[in-house]
């Protein structure tokens, strides 16, 4: 268990808590805002991947061809919101879990049909190599612009919605709807917007961890269950919750999957340190989730009184 | 009326394998023992999310869970169905127990958000069972067994399983009629005024989940036996999105909501499946192979436009 | 004479920065309709949540018949005797109002644990919530459904639901809210029927009603109970004119 092998893991574990933060800040807003429970979300971040991959090898440069994505599923999420999405506001929790459900079964289909069950999307070759950070600690380039892409998606978001009017408008809306329209914001035409930006969102992170998990359909439905978990955590509506409940989810995930087995062979007789230890780091971000809610039952940092 | 069309429909039921065999269409009995197993599994289901309006994902941990102690029983020597299923039941409802009552400590998404979390702990836990197949799951040397009556026979076995289901819907059907119903019914109505007139309602609502997880493992042991298999595929969410899709086409809170979206649904995907429609077939060649696509559309225009679901539309009372 | 049946000592609640409910005492003598006003914002429904049991406070003790129900959770308070009803209208919409009075009056007859026995069965609770329908004045609506009644009639229903529970003490919160004239003298014959068997703690707005009713009036102000005592002491009371009563009279 080096220091190297630590920090290692640490980079890692930023990295994916950072893309989750991609996908929880989208997810959290929507929430938040429109008070709706979006099962589709994850789906919408499988097009944002598949997207990407075609226009990169449309395009023949990774750069040109994720920046191109985000417009694309920003446009496809508003369109789901406008002829669907927004039918759901009024209905119960209940209503809202099931019709996004079916969605994520319509768009797993029509991603199939369109692009078929996976598509390739590979490290730019400008960054296919690893970076040497400290005498001894090589890390992916790639991995290096993720966390990179990650922060400042992370600084801009907070920039926007804790000093901008327009962040003042969204927080307004998600304390209170009736306060926000009363004072001449357009809900409907809010609502939209932050459903596109969250769509953008779970564009870029699509795109970025495309080369490192695999475009293929179904992708969705993991991570956004790690998504749900993580604005449970961090508090629905907060972005700041988002954020902190993201790396911490990150870095539970990483370090647990990554140590976990082998600290049990340590313990256990290896047949079951192996089983058990994947188990376990599987379980380990529920278990997390679970002890938080005990402790605060509505998440680290609630943004609804 | 409604006595009539269940006579109806028993007498089909009973004479059903005996049509099938006469056409030669013994597969048909087999489908439709998965139908009722099904059936039954969403009726459970409908319970708290029908009756009790709790949104729980987990539901498919208490049938897979029941599938898992029959199929142990089974590979462990003691295949008898008078051990096996009742003990199915009882592991189900004491893990309901457990579930629900950290769950029901909670409201709303994060009920939602805790039992799923909770399946997902137990999918990931026998995942990682090699003893028991681990990932790939195991088949079974054989179905449980049952005094006088074989059911490695799918025709006994079909029998088996509409006797269960009719005596587990009779049950279920009293319960709603009955007082707890009453209570159950009126807590998702209005929970606090519930409190206010002086039931303790998370009591009411755990034991609801409890009995709810009973049925659902009941529904796992016969789902073990008739595909002779075990596997930890029956425990993931999206098993329980599937349960949730029946209860919800058939009519959430109606009698035989969980029946009807059960026939509906596996009917549709069997109809996709294996008999091709030849001008569907010149228009999209690979359409069959899509057929969650239609699921996911017909979900979908349900929940917007027919929320009550297809015993719904057939009723014409503002549901109480 | 003047037993205590609901004893409140130094009850606090606080939401944030806010101190809804201000180190409030009282006594609730038995027997008494006692009524509770004060401008809109001053805390009253709080209290009523705190004292009902479905709000927790954050200091201060409750006594109840001599029992200390501080702790106590709100179905059990109500099984001691103490029922409340909601300024704003809480019933059970999708079913009749037979079947909401049947509900209450099922909570007290024995246990709900009832798997098998049809409830239609059941025509002892039947007869009874019949009853009380029309002690409550709804006896020609009892098939109704709840979400069916008119403002008036739910609000009666409301009471209706709280008296089911047979309590010693009735909180009643601004049972008149939206009621026209006509319906208010219902509600306020309704609260004379049921002051001999019944305790009440009326909150309300209409000034008519609580001078006509009460024995005893307190006043809260900003979380603070500020007066107590019989009404034409309150009334010419300066701090009481002053905070509240002016503002009526101007208004």
């Amino acid at each position: 268990m080096s220091v190297v092998l630590i920090l290692e893991q640490s980079l890692n574990g930023l990295q994916f808590g950072l893309m989750l933060f991609l996908l929880a800040a989208g997810l959290t807003l929507v929430f938040g805002i429109m008070d709706m429970i979006n099962l589709a979300h994850g789906s919408i971040y499988m097009i944002g991947a598949f997207l990407a991959a075609t226009l990169v090898a449309a395009t023949g440069s990774f750069a040109l061809g994720v920046v191109l994505a985000i417009p694309a599923t920003a446009a496809i999420g508003m369109l789901l919101e406008v002829s669907i999405l927004r039918r759901l506001y009024a209905r119960d929790h209940m209503s809202q879990v099931l019709a996004t459900f079916a969605l994520i079964l319509i768009c797993n289909e029509a991603v199939r049909i369109i692009w078929g069950s996976d598509m390739a999307l590979g490290t730019p070759a400008a960054l296919s190599g690893p970076i040497e950070l400290m005498p001894g600690l090589f890390y992916p380039a790639y991995r290096l612009l993720v966390i990179g892409v990650g922060l400042t998606v992370a600084i801009l978001l907070y920039f926007i919605v804790a000093k901008t009017r327009i962040g003042m408008r969204v927080r307004a809306g998600a304390s209170n709807r009736e306060m926000a329209a009363a004072m001449g914001v357009d809900i409907k035409l809010l609502f939209t917007l932050v459903f596109g930006f969250g769509a953008a969102l779970c564009a870029v992170a699509g795109a970025m961890l495309g080369p490192i998990f695999a475009v293929q359909v179904g992708m969705g439905d993991n991570i956004l269950i790690l998504a749900f978990v993580v604005i449970v955590i961090g508090g629905i509506g907060s972005i700041r919750g988002a954020l902190i409940g993201s790396v911490l989810v990150g870095f539970v995930d990483t370090f647990g999957r990554a140590f976990l087995p082998a600290l049990l062979r340590e313990i256990l007789p290896p047949q079951i340190a192996s089983a058990a230890g994947t188990a376990l780091a599987s379980i380990l971000i529920y278990v997390l989730m679970a002890a938080v809610l005990f402790w605060k039952p509505q998440g680290l940092f609630p943004a609804r009184g | 009326m409604q006595r009539a069309a269940t006579f109806i429909l028993l007498l089909a039921a009973l004479a059903l394998p005996l049509i099938m065999r006469a056409f030669d269409l013994d597969y048909y009995t087999s489908f439709a023992s998965r139908v009722m197993i099904f059936a039954l599994a969403a009726g459970s289901l409908n319970l708290i999310l029908g009756y009790a309006g709790m949104i729980s994902f987990g539901h498919a941990a208490f049938v897979g869970v029941g599938t898992y102690t029959a199929g142990v029983m089974i590979i462990e020597g003691v295949p008898s169905a008078l051990i096996g299923w009742p003990l199915a039941m009882l592991i189900a409802g004491l893990l309901a127990l457990a579930i629900g009552a950290m769950s029901l400590r909670t409201r709303g998404v994060y009920f939602i958000m805790i039992t799923l979390a909770f399946a997902q702990m137990i999918y990931y836990l026998t995942n990682s069972m090699k003893a028991y197949g681990g990932d790939e799951g195991l088949s079974l040397p054989g179905r449980s067994t049952l005094p006088l009556l074989d059911l490695k026979d799918d025709t006994s076995f079909y029998y088996v399983v509409l006797a269960i289901l009719c005596v587990s819907m009779l049950l279920l059907s009293r319960l709603v009629a009955s007082r707890f119903g009453r209570v159950i019914v009126a807590i998702r109505e209005n929970e606090p005024r519930m409190e206010a007139i002086g039931y303790p309602t998370r009591r009411y609502k755990l034991v609801c989940f409890v009995i709810a997880g009973a049925f659902g493992g009941l529904a796992g042991a016969l789902l073990a036996n008739h595909g002779n298999y075990i596997n930890p595929s029956i425990l993931h969410w999206t098993q329980s999105g599937n349960l949730m899709i029946m209860v919800v086409l058939g009519g959430v809170g109606y009698r035989y909501g969980g029946l009807i979206g059960a026939l509906t649904l596996l009917g549709l995907e069997e109809f996709i499946a294996n008999h091709k429609v030849e001008w569907m077939a010149d228009l999209w060649p690979k359409y069959q192979q899509h057929s969650l696509l239609g699921v996911g559309i017909i979900l979908l225009v349900i929940v917007l436009y027919a929320p009550r679901g297809i015993a719904g539309w057939f009723d014409r009372s503002p549901r109480g | 004479m003047a037993e205590t049946l609901l004893g409140i000592s130094g009850l606090v609640k606080r939401f944030g920065g806010l101190t809804a409910t201000d180190h409030v005492s009282l006594e609730i003598e038995r027997g008494e309709v006692h009524a509770l006003i004060g401008p809109n914002g001053a805390g009253k429904t709080t209290l009523i949540a705190q004292l009902s049991g479905s709000l927790a406070s954050d200091a201060g003790s409750l006594t109840f018949d001599q029992v200390d129900i501080s702790r106590m959770p709100q179905h059990e308070r109500v099984r001691e005797g103490l029922a409340r009803s909601y300024q704003i209208t809480s019933i059970f919409g999708k079913f009749s109002v037979l079947d909401n009075l049947a509900l209450a009056v099922q909570a007290r007859s024995g246990s709900s644990m009832s798997f098998w026995r049809s409830l239609a069965s059941e025509t002892a609770l039947l007869d009874e919530a019949s009853a009380l329908a029309a002690r409550v004045g709804l006896g020609r609506r009892q098939a109704v459904l709840a979400g069916n009644l008119a403002h008036g009639e739910q609000r009666q229903l409301e009471v209706g639901l709280a008296l089911a529970t047979r309590p010693k003490l009735l909180l009643l919160d601004e049972p008149m809210a939206g009621m026209g004239p006509e319906e208010s003298a219902r509600m306020m014959e309704l609260v004379e029927k049921v002051r001999a068997e019944i305790t009440v703690l009326l909150v309300e707005h209409d000034m008519d009603a609580v001078f006509r009713l009460a024995d005893r009036i307190s006043v809260m102000v900003n979380g603070r109970l500020i007066a107590t005592g019989l009404p034409e002491e309150i009334r010419v009371n300066a701090e009481v004119r002053k905070a509240y009563l002016g503002d009526e009279a101007a208004a």
